[in-house]
């Protein structure tokens, strides 16, 4: 991973001294309360419904085994003793008290880490695919060009005062698990005819209130023009994005508006005006940060580990965590391991500091000193031998960490709701924990097979409900909590957004709801292999909406 | 109104005109747009230092044949957070070649000089009163690092000449 020099260390050091005097100018008065926000955010720090919440950037998701054992000192010094994982690979403290942020930014500027613009109108932390440098299907490690347009995009002096958030993301493989169709930029690693690396671009997608696909607007941009064809995309964005309203102020409002060729034509334009070498990525530069994520020297392994195949074969516990939670790796004899976070009955991404720090050990021992944080707010090992998978196994259960549930119905997305959140219009977090316990764990939810549901407390889409292959919008009608169901929204590379069922469900009814849909899915489907989601492509909505508002369904209208 | 040049506070030889306001073609006016678009023609032959005004979302075509004419410009923030006329400061200085003074004038805060600095204003027209008094202070603001090659006063630092830059 990017390892700071001094220059590195440097440049966190000022922002950190720079928003110290900020706090103290606020607690002084000199700056008034909408001066100081756009600071607050561009440090991380969010007021929430009971306290302040502190959002700290985990760069493409990538941690070491130091960083989590001080964020897990955090917790437990500033904090209730957890934290949550994000869908953007971040992680969220929710009781900081806003006198100990500063001191808290310098314990994390210790270990290399910071809250710089993982809030505020500006260009947010750019996320990869959690199995970056690791998985088998990828043509190229994206992380490397994340790490570039981080730099690139701290502390931009043109792009921090922009219409509205940005968010980029960078897939290295043909399968997208960036999600790089809901982001504003989405970049997709490819080779040309020729061998060189480039990316295919993609414009203006995005979630919350008006979801939209993102629009492919080059099918190869050389890896030397990176930054270059990014500052142009930006610029157009700032200078012609809607500041209007704020619900309306997203690159791809500008990109549905002005429409996609408009914007492709307006982004080459300005990308053909720029001077050539002042921001042309050195193939020396690619390299040199290139170095940082040079995979771990893994010892050669046979394909096939005895001991693992033993463990599975006597042990029908670690034969479904083997079956759900791992995924195949580039080195033969090794397994990228998956740490859910979703225990039944719990709450989805949440992380005590404990288990932070059984995690580092871990990753010490077992997992070449790396930890991954996925989008669906759960923790990766990528690089554990298939000899030493029984013994992690064996200290993630020891932590309840080790729910075989990855993909599964289980493995739920929430946002945080209305328990947290000063936006939220309903409860998530309940009805996640609901449907959690109602599939459980066993031989019902592997048999349900992959099934991605994504619960959204508000309109806003936090929870990415829309790319759930059953999405919850839980909204409040006169004062009532209702839910809307939506189906077959993906967000790989078949990206596609879900569709409303119809009528929405109350409290007590939506989990009931869920499980109709997966019954309807379940008396469809043409053998066990297939999914939940090309089923619903095969089938429509018709099934289900039928199995849903058939009189015994009681939905609300 | 205090205006900040060159890390001093300096007397301002410019008057902006409002709309609807006569200007003698006399020197040191600062013009809105569609004030100078309505009247270029009053200016022929005059070489009386000339400014223009420019709000967010100010066309540049409409404006870019009599760049030469000005000696400043002047870009609007009408609220802070409004930062479309970082770009087109540095669309002006990077891609136009503009020399002239290029002046922030609105909401100027301490907070944005060093990010509007580096996108190639050297003037600020200074109206908040803390902002005043932290700059006659001499208190430092900003930061010493950046990873972007820009406008301002910094550097290259090491071997990095491209993207790394110091304000030291």
């Amino acid at each position: 991973m990017y390892r700071y020099d001094e220059f590195d260390a440097g440049f966190v050091a000022d922002r950190v001294a720079q928003f110290r005097d900020q706090v103290n100018r606020r607690l002084s008065g000199e700056l008034t309360e909408d001066q100081f926000k756009i600071h607050r955010l561009m440090n991380g720090v969010y007021l929430q419904l009971h306290a302040y919440m502190l959002r700290i950037a985990v760069p493409y998701g990538t941690l070491s085994p130091r960083q989590l054992r001080k964020l897990a000192y955090i917790a437990r010094t500033y904090d209730k003793g957890f934290g949550h994982f994000t869908t953007r690979q971040n992680l969220q403290f929710n009781w900081p008290a806003l006198a100990d942020v500063p001191e808290i930014l310098e314990d994390l500027a210790s270990v290399e880490m910071h809250c710089i613009q993982t809030s505020g109108n500006c260009i947010r932390n750019t996320t990869a695919d959690h199995y970056a440098g690791a998985a088998a299907d990828e043509i190229e490690d994206p992380r490397p060009y994340c790490e570039i347009i981080r730099q690139w995009s701290s502390i931009h002096p043109e792009f921090t005062y922009l219409p509205r958030k940005f968010k980029i993301a960078v897939s290295g493989s043909a399968h997208d698990r960036a999600a790089i169709q809901v982001h504003d930029i989405g970049y997709q690693l490819v080779r040309n005819e020729s061998g060189e690396t480039g990316f295919m671009v993609y414009v203006g997608g995005g979630l919350g209130r008006t979801p939209m696909v993102g629009h492919k607007i080059r099918d190869f941009l050389p890896a030397a023009d990176l930054l270059a064809y990014t500052e142009a995309i930006v610029r157009v964005y700032n200078l012609e994005g809607r500041r209007d309203n704020k619900f309306k102020a997203r690159i791809k409002i500008l990109v549905h508006e002005k429409g996609a060729s408009a914007m492709r034509e307006a982004v080459e334009a300005e990308f053909a005006l720029r001077d050539p070498d002042a921001l042309r990525l050195p193939q020396t530069e690619i390299e040199r940060i290139r170095s940082y994520f040079a995979p771990p020297a893994l010892p050669r392994r046979n394909a096939m580990s005895s001991a693992f195949e033993a463990r599975k074969a006597a042990d029908p516990n670690f034969a479904a965590f083997a079956a759900s939670n791992l995924a195949a790796h580039k080195n033969p004899g090794f397994a990228i391991v998956n740490l859910s976070l979703k225990p039944i009955g719990g709450i989805p991404g949440d992380i005590t500091a404990e288990q932070m720090e059984t995690v580092a050990d871990l990753a010490e021992e077992f997992g070449s000193s790396e930890v991954r944080v996925s989008h669906e707010q759960s923790l990766v090992l990528p690089y554990v031998a298939l000899d030493d998978v029984p013994a992690v196994y064996d200290a993630l259960r020891a932590q309840g960490l080790a729910t075989a549930n990855t993909g599964l119905v289980t493995d739920i997305i929430s946002c945080p709701g209305l328990d947290y959140c000063a936006l939220a219009t309903a409860r998530s977090i309940p009805i996640a924990q609901r449907i959690s316990s109602r599939f459980g764990e066993g031989e019902r939810a592997r048999d349900i097979g992959p099934l991605s549901i994504n619960i959204s407390g508000c309109i806003n889409a936090c929870g990415h409900h829309h790319v759930g292959n059953i999405g919850i919008l839980g909204l409040e009608r006169k004062g009532v909590e209702t839910y809307q169901i939506t189906l077959g929204g993906s967000a790989d590379e078949a990206c596609s957004l879900g569709v409303l069922t119809g009528p929405g469900f109350s409290y007590d009814q939506v989990v009931d709801a869920v499980e109709t849909v997966v019954n309807a899915y379940l008396e469809h489907r043409l053998a066990p292999d297939e999914p939940f989601l090309a089923a619903f492509r095969r089938l429509g909505m018709a099934p289900f909406k039928d199995a849903l508002y058939r009189s015994n369904a009681g939905a609300d209208i | 109104m205090a205006l900040y040049k060159n890390g001093s506070f300096i007397k301002d030889a410019w008057r902006s005109i409002s709309e609807g306001e006569d200007a003698p073609p006399a020197g040191h006016v600062i013009l809105p747009l569609d004030w100078w678009l309505a009247e270029r023609e009053a200016f022929e032959g005059s070489n009386a230092p000339l400014g223009l005004r420019l709000d967010p979302g100010a066309s540049v075509s409409a404006f870019l044949p009599d760049l030469h004419r000005f000696s400043l410009l002047a870009l609007a923030f009408p609220k802070f957070q409004d930062g479309r006329n970082f770009s087109l400061a540095r669309l002006l200085r990077e891609r136009h070649g503009f020399s002239g003074e290029l002046r922030a004038v609105g909401e100027v805060l301490l907070d944005q000089i060093q990010a509007m600095a580096r996108c190639g204003f050297d003037a600020f027209e200074i109206t908040d009163p803390n902002t005043e008094r932290a700059l006659r202070e001499g208190r430092a603001f900003g930061v010493s690092h950046f990873y972007q090659p820009s406008l301002g006063r910094d550097r290259p630092v090491g071997d990095r000449p491209w993207i790394r830059r110091s304000a030291h």
